[in-house]
């Protein structure tokens, strides 16, 4: 595995399944009363959170202390960062400290790959503007794997604002890369034009679509969109491509319902909807910490699965 | 200063502007070209021997940011005029954008008098069209005019408002030769863009910046450079389609001019993938398409002039998350360079024909007689002295004060060895020499 996880391009499809399979692992970890190994003791990881994203900061968090590692966390109140010291001086102190390796959530595309040129650890892209959200498309096919057995093959529709989307983004280059059939739904306004070129298809219409589906990822409405005028209002932008109680029974037995939160019930998807049994959004909750320890683990020099839960 | 007198012996001479190209020898003496053919001797000249070497009428650069006044921690006068001469120009027109913007005679006279005293190039500078480059109230053109300017530019805005520029056009056809370069951006359209819009500017999560940002500025200013009458150029042209409407343009007859940058002929929107902020300019690095479109219009004269669009940013600048960073790259010390290693050297242009894209053409252009030759006895020596074949890997330190060059790390095919303003070596085997 490359060093750094800036974009999901980093992984290979072996990565991939390796990075499963030993989130697998470590799942069972977070099912014992003390959830811990010792995999990463004496080991500093920093948590640098230019944007506020509590779930994700926290998920990284108890990934990490979970495998006995040191936290710390540096978010953008308080700090330096906000007395305006640049990246880089931000990214050279880190590395005068001492960390392993660097999280980071920030607002501009690119950031984790500028601060590679100034760290000497790993760097993990934790969300980097409209560009990539790589830890989160890794427990998605993580909870698509575990749900439905396999990804290779599975119908997913990615339905919302692909074109501000992150998350949309990882997650399509991941399951192309998987062999998975994507399709991406929503407004045109917001549907990349080339997004065909990566490997994808394209729809407008999320009637057609979700008859056919394995799994149906809903993406968060950003309400200042609206304000851009890419759709009229958040009324319509519901009745034509939300997930609402009465489209819901268009999926086919057995699909998923997956939003990678937060969720604006109601506008994305219908409040009932989201409470479903077939919705499985509080799992990838779950086994998002799953997958950034094995992300950790691995990119911190983990030598496999062989130690992994070995005591605790 | 003393009296200098150079003869290069057996170099090969290229001087569009008399149609010579070949191998003979070349002497100043004082400020003046003395002799042009076999044998031109000047008592006790330095010889410099021309063998593999190329001398032609020294480079006019008419699209520079020097940043003085306001910015002198990216470039001054001085800094910029030095880089300019070891990349082999003798004139170079540096844009309004300052602080205070150049849009009145004081500014104008402020950078000639900085130039006069430091400067090792001739600086043309350039006016603005509008007051505080706000694209809103015609700045006072006729009283910059006077004060020697030739050409106004918003550079860095686009004119947004057609009358005002329609005015402006108007109004500029009293004075002779006078000519209005605009940056075609429209700002709606471009608003936020980070990069060329496009597959990869999707894949990137970078806001995208159309070619129709451009294209549609293109078709506004040629509609109105017909209605007008006015004398149009159009700075670093950067997409296929503009280069369509300049074709049809000229076809038609109407007064306009184009340029284009070494690092748009270069460089495309695939280089942005490690989010280097060297990449990011305006406007932004197109697609390969494009880049072919702009080669073969640099090759066919629909594209007349190659200008640098230097513009240097500090370190810290630069070095910055991709959103912050000012869009730019230095230019003045890799054009030639850049020219001869991806257009001369594949066959595309001859080196004729890059000396008149770059001087000949912008000396007409800013009216800058001194240059661009014809390299005859009398004329002033304003030379520059090259060797088209020799290699050298683009690298820190850079004789500008900045060194944001998209080009850093590239190995280039050409080298200055010499620049001469004036029968003053100011470069001599490579390096500035004051």
């Amino acid at each position: 595995m490359n060093r750094h996880l800036l974009s999901i391009h980093d992984v290979s499809a072996e990565d991939i399944v390796r990075i499963l399979d030993t989130a697998e692992s470590f799942r069972e970890v977070g099912t014992r009363v003390i959830k811990k190994v010792p995999a990463l003791r004496g080991r500093t990881i920093v948590n640098l959170f230019y944007e506020n994203s509590t779930r994700t900061r926290i998920s990284f968090e108890l990934a990490a202390k979970r495998l006995s590692a040191d936290v710390i966390n540096f978010t953008t109140s308080g700090t330096s960062v906000s007395k305006g010291e640049s990246l880089k001086d931000t990214a050279l102190t880190l590395q005068a400290m001492g960390a392993d390796a660097i999280v980071i959530r920030h607002s501009s595309s690119g950031s984790p790959f500028t601060l590679t040129r100034w760290v000497k650890g790993s760097v993990l892209n934790a969300g980097d503007g409209t560009h990539e959200h790589p830890t989160q498309a890794l427990l998605d096919m993580y909870t698509m794997r575990e749900r439905l057995g396999k990804i290779e093959g599975l119908r997913v529709a990615i339905i919302g604002d692909v074109l501000h989307s992150r998350v949309a983004r990882s997650l399509s280059f991941g399951l192309v890369k998987m062999g998975a059939e994507v399709t991406l739904v929503g407004p045109p306004t917001l549907i990349p034009p080339d997004a065909p070129a990566w490997g994808v298809q394209v729809s407008y219409d999320i009637d057609g679509v979700l008859p056919k589906l394995d799994v149906c990822y809903m993406l968060r409405v950003q309400r200042e969109r609206q304000r851009q005028q890419y759709f009229p209002s958040v009324r319509e932008y519901s009745r034509l491509f939300g997930l609402t109680n009465a489209r819901v029974g268009m999926l086919p037995e057995g699909s998923l319902i997956m939003h990678p939160g937060p969720m604006n019930r109601g506008v994305e998807i219908d409040s009932d909807v989201a409470d479903l049994p077939q919705s499985v959004i509080e799992h990838q909750v779950t086994n998002g910490i799953a997958v950034r320890m094995s992300l950790l683990y691995l990119l911190l020099g983990g030598s496999g699965t062989g130690e992994v839960g070995a005591d605790g | 200063m003393a009296e200098q007198r150079i003869v290069f012996r057996g170099i090969r001479i290229i001087d569009p502007a008399s149609g010579r190209d070949e191998t003979t020898d070349v002497a100043t003496e004082g400020a003046h070209i003395s002799a042009v053919g076999p044998e031109a001797t000047a008592a006790g000249a330095q010889v410099v021997d021309g063998d593999g070497l190329v001398l032609a009428p020294g480079l006019v650069d008419m699209h520079t940011h020097l940043r003085e006044p306001g910015f002198e921690h990216k470039e001054t006068v001085e800094t910029g005029t030095r880089a300019a001469a070891a990349g082999g120009f003798t004139a170079v027109a540096p844009m309004a954008n300052t602080d205070p913007v150049a849009d009145n005679a004081a500014v104008i006279h402020e950078v000639r008098n900085l130039a006069a005293r430091a400067a090792l190039c001739d600086v043309f500078p350039v006016g603005a069209i509008t007051r505080g480059l706000a694209g809103e109230e015609m700045a006072e053109l006729g009283e910059m005019v006077e004060a020697g300017v030739r050409m106004f530019s918003d550079d860095g805005q686009c004119v947004q408002d057609a009358r005002v520029l329609r005015n402006a056009l108007t109004y500029a056809r009293a004075f002779e030769d006078v000519v209005l370069a605009e940056h075609c951006e429209d700002a709606a359209l471009a608003e936020g863009g980070q990069m060329h819009e496009g597959l990869h500017s999707y894949s990137l999560g970078l806001a995208g910046q159309p070619r129709e940002a451009e294209e549609v500025i293109v078709a506004r200013d040629l509609a109105i450079a017909r209605l007008t009458g006015g004398r149009l150029h159009l700075c670093h042209l950067s997409s296929a389609g503009s280069i369509e409407m300049v074709r049809r343009a000229k076809a038609e007859g109407l007064r306009v001019s184009a340029e284009v940058t070494p690092h748009h002929l270069v460089f495309c929107d695939e280089d942005l993938r490690t989010y280097d902020t060297n990449f990011k300019v305006n406007p932004p690095l197109r697609s390969p398409e494009d880049r072919e479109a702009l080669r073969a219009a640099l090759a066919d004269g629909t594209i007349d002039v190659v200008a640098t669009d230097h513009a240097p940013h500090a370190v810290e600048e630069k070095e910055t998350e991709f959103d912050y960073a000012p869009p730019g790259t230095i230019g003045l010390e890799t054009a030639l360079a850049a020219i001869i290693t991806y257009l001369v050297a594949p066959g595309l242009l001859s080196l004729s024909s890059a000396i008149e894209a770059m001087s000949v053409r912008p000396a007409r252009i800013l009216g800058a007689g001194e240059h661009g030759g014809p390299l005859e006895p009398g004329r002033p020596a304003n030379l520059v002295v090259f060797d088209p074949s020799a290699e050298w890997m683009v690298e820190p330190p850079f004789v500008s004060r900045s060194r944001n060059s998209a080009f850093l790390g590239t190995t280039l095919q050409g080298r200055v060895m010499y620049t001469a303003l004036r029968g003053e070596l100011v470069v001599a085997d490579g390096k500035p020499q004051r």
